[in-house]
């Protein structure tokens, strides 16, 4: 165990690595905030299932990091003995959870895109990568059905419902740029046949987010300005107050297991 | 996750006019006989409103259990507690989701119930009126007040009401998962740092007591259990309950090596028991009153979630009623 915050020497897999995992672990901690206190019961117990398959997801994918590394570090050391700038994660899944509109319309886009990047994941050069694609890709296309479902509903149902769904989608969507973003890390690791070109995933993620969007009457945003900088750990300020919740127990233990 | 004082009674005693005597004797005749009654079967209304508040009364339990849990999933110390937490959380959900169906079959509306929560008219365990102060406390809750839950459910098992009997036989299955969960979580502390077992001897400490108030009263003092027990919804006395807990949870508590604040248990060789020491019972009448630490923040946070929704339930009703106008047209 880490005596203090941990630094990664970062090669382009384990960046790989941790950029995927703390998506994974950033969104489904979001997702868990909600416990107890979601509209209603059934979609109490369906954004935890979510959160839980991201947890999932991230478990995995920081004990991969940790093998590939090869420094004894495990899960629990990248989660815990980061701090904001080692975070690699999407400014978009650091977002707050606002309304249930937002907390919906994040989910909904990036479901969106994860669910075709882990199918095409499961083709990956890195086996562990491509198993753990195998499971993600069906669990990403649960949330985005399962999402897909409220947009439409929010977006056709009351004038409050719509107006909420419409403010989301303002909110979140220059966040969205970021996902298809590609960086040396990636185009290294394409070369190997590990990573997929983001590139390619634009248009399937443009597909679904259209057809849903027309269906829930709504429309998306003009084309903007996007943000950037949570893959090099330039993050919103929202991120460091999630850390500093999630961090605090193991931080002030050092070297206790639990 | 569970409630207490289940066991607070048949709901009025008079039988309504138009019940006549053989009905009833009918129905007592085929309890004796251990058949099962199920949600169409002819049944007393006392029976039918007993079940109504039991199961119901359970169900908010439930729900109400997700916040003291839910307070530490953020703050949970490893990602493998934090997922199993999270699981956890979402079991008491999934509880409570199937026992309001279960109080539904008795002809009660999910929505009155939870209005019934939220306005204050139903009470729920006293239990979950106490603060998660830390980590320790969600070991010492899977561990203590899950435990006392199977205590109080395994017999519901067997309950003369089908679907209630029924949901509890796959609510006991995933509380003895949990128990074991918490347990687990007491043993990393205990044998961990010294400010880690601290911190589960803390939890300890203040969970003990109230976890031997979940029994309800004692017998001497609880009126109606009589009904409830000829109905076979209740099969077990409050005190039998809370010994058979505390014979089971003296020895883990020793396995652990921490201490129960209590100076006066000691074991009774001629009875085979161990004998505890006296319960507060004004307490206990305290917090059931309200004046619990908790219990205004817990339907405050139940309250605001209800409301929070109430635009999304609408617009979910408004969107169904759109498709539904589409497809007739």
């Amino acid at each position: 165990m880490a005596p203090g915050p941990i630094r990664v020497a970062e090669t382009p897999l384990v960046s790989y690595l941790l950029r995927r995992a703390d998506d994974a672990l950033v969104l489904g901690h979001r997702l868990s905030e909600w416990a107890g206190r979601a509209p209603t019961m059934e979609e109490d117990m369906a954004l935890a299932n979510m959160g839980l398959d991201l947890l999932g997801q991230a478990r995995m994918l920081y004990a991969h990091a940790g093998e590939v590394e090869g420094r004894g570090r495990d899960e629990d050391a990248f989660a815990y003995w980061r701090d904001e700038r080692g975070y690699r994660n999407l400014l978009l899944v650091e977002q707050p959870n606002g309304d249930f509109a937002v907390t919906i319309v994040r989910q909904f886009l990036y479901a969106a895109y994860a669910e075709p990047y882990w199918r095409a994941m499961m083709a990956s050069g890195d086996a562990t990568l491509a198993a753990v694609g195998a499971k993600a890709e069906k669990e990403m296309a649960y949330h985005v059905r399962h999402c897909a479902e409220w947009v439409v509903r929010l977006g056709d149902g009351t004038a409050e419902s719509r107006a909420r769904a419409a403010a989301a989608l303002t909110e979140l969507w220059p966040f969205t740029g970021e996902l298809f973003e590609v960086d040396g890390t990636d185009r290294t690791l394409i070369a190997a046949g590990i990573a997929v070109d983001p590139q390619t995933l634009r248009e399937p993620w443009q597909r679904t987010v259209i057809q849903v969007l027309a269906e829930a009457t709504l429309e998306a945003p003009p084309a903007g300005f996007m943000r950037r900088g949570g893959r090099s750990g330039r993050h919103s300020e929202h991120l460091g107050h999630l850390l500093a919740e999630m961090q605090h127990l193991q931080r002030s233990n050092p070297g206790a297991a639990w | 996750m569970y409630t207490q004082a289940l066991n607070a009674g048949a709901v009025g005693a008079g039988q309504p006019p138009g019940e006549d005597a053989a009905l009833l004797a009918r129905f007592q005749e085929r309890v004796d006989a251990d058949q099962r009654i199920e949600p169409n079967d002819a049944m007393p209304e006392a029976y039918r409103r007993t079940l109504i508040r039991q199961i119901s009364q359970h169900a908010h339990s439930e729900i109400i259990g997700m916040q003291p849990e839910g307070n530490w999933l953020t703050r949970a110390p490893s990602l493998r507690r934090k997922a199993a937490l999270l699981a956890k959380v979402q079991d008491e959900c999934g509880h409570g989701l199937y026992l309001y169906a279960a109080a539904e079959t008795l002809g009660i509306a999910r929505e009155e119930l939870v209005d019934q929560l939220l306005t204050g008219k139903a009470k729920y365990s006293s239990i979950f009126n106490y603060p998660t102060l830390s980590w320790a406390d969600i070991g010492a809750i899977g561990w203590l007040v899950d435990g006392a839950a199977i205590m109080n459910q395994i017999p519901l098992c067997r309950c003369s009401y089908g679907p209630y009997a029924r949901a509890m036989i796959r609510v006991c299955k995933e509380e003895s998962f949990h128990q074991r969960q918490g347990f687990e979580i007491m043993l990393t502390l205990a044998r961990g740092t010294s400010a880690q077992k601290a911190m589960a001897q803390d939890a300890l400490d203040r969970w003990w007591w109230p976890c031997l108030m979940m029994f309800g009263p004692p017998d001497a003092a609880s009126q109606h259990s009589d009904t409830s027990t000829r109905w076979k919804i209740k099969r077990f006395s409050n005190d039998e309950l809370r010994r058979k807990f505390v014979d089971a949870t003296v020895p883990q508590a020793h396995f652990l090596g921490l201490t129960l604040p209590d100076p006066d248990l000691r074991f009774d060789a001629d009875s085979g028991h161990w004998e505890f020491g006296a319960i507060d019972w004004d307490e206990l009448r305290r917090v059931i009153a309200g004046d619990g630490p908790c219990n205004a923040d817990r339907i405050a946070a139940r309250r605001c979630a209800h409301e929070d929704g109430a635009w999304v339930r609408e617009a979910a009703l408004a969107f169904a009623a759109k498709r539904q106008a589409k497809q007739a047209a």
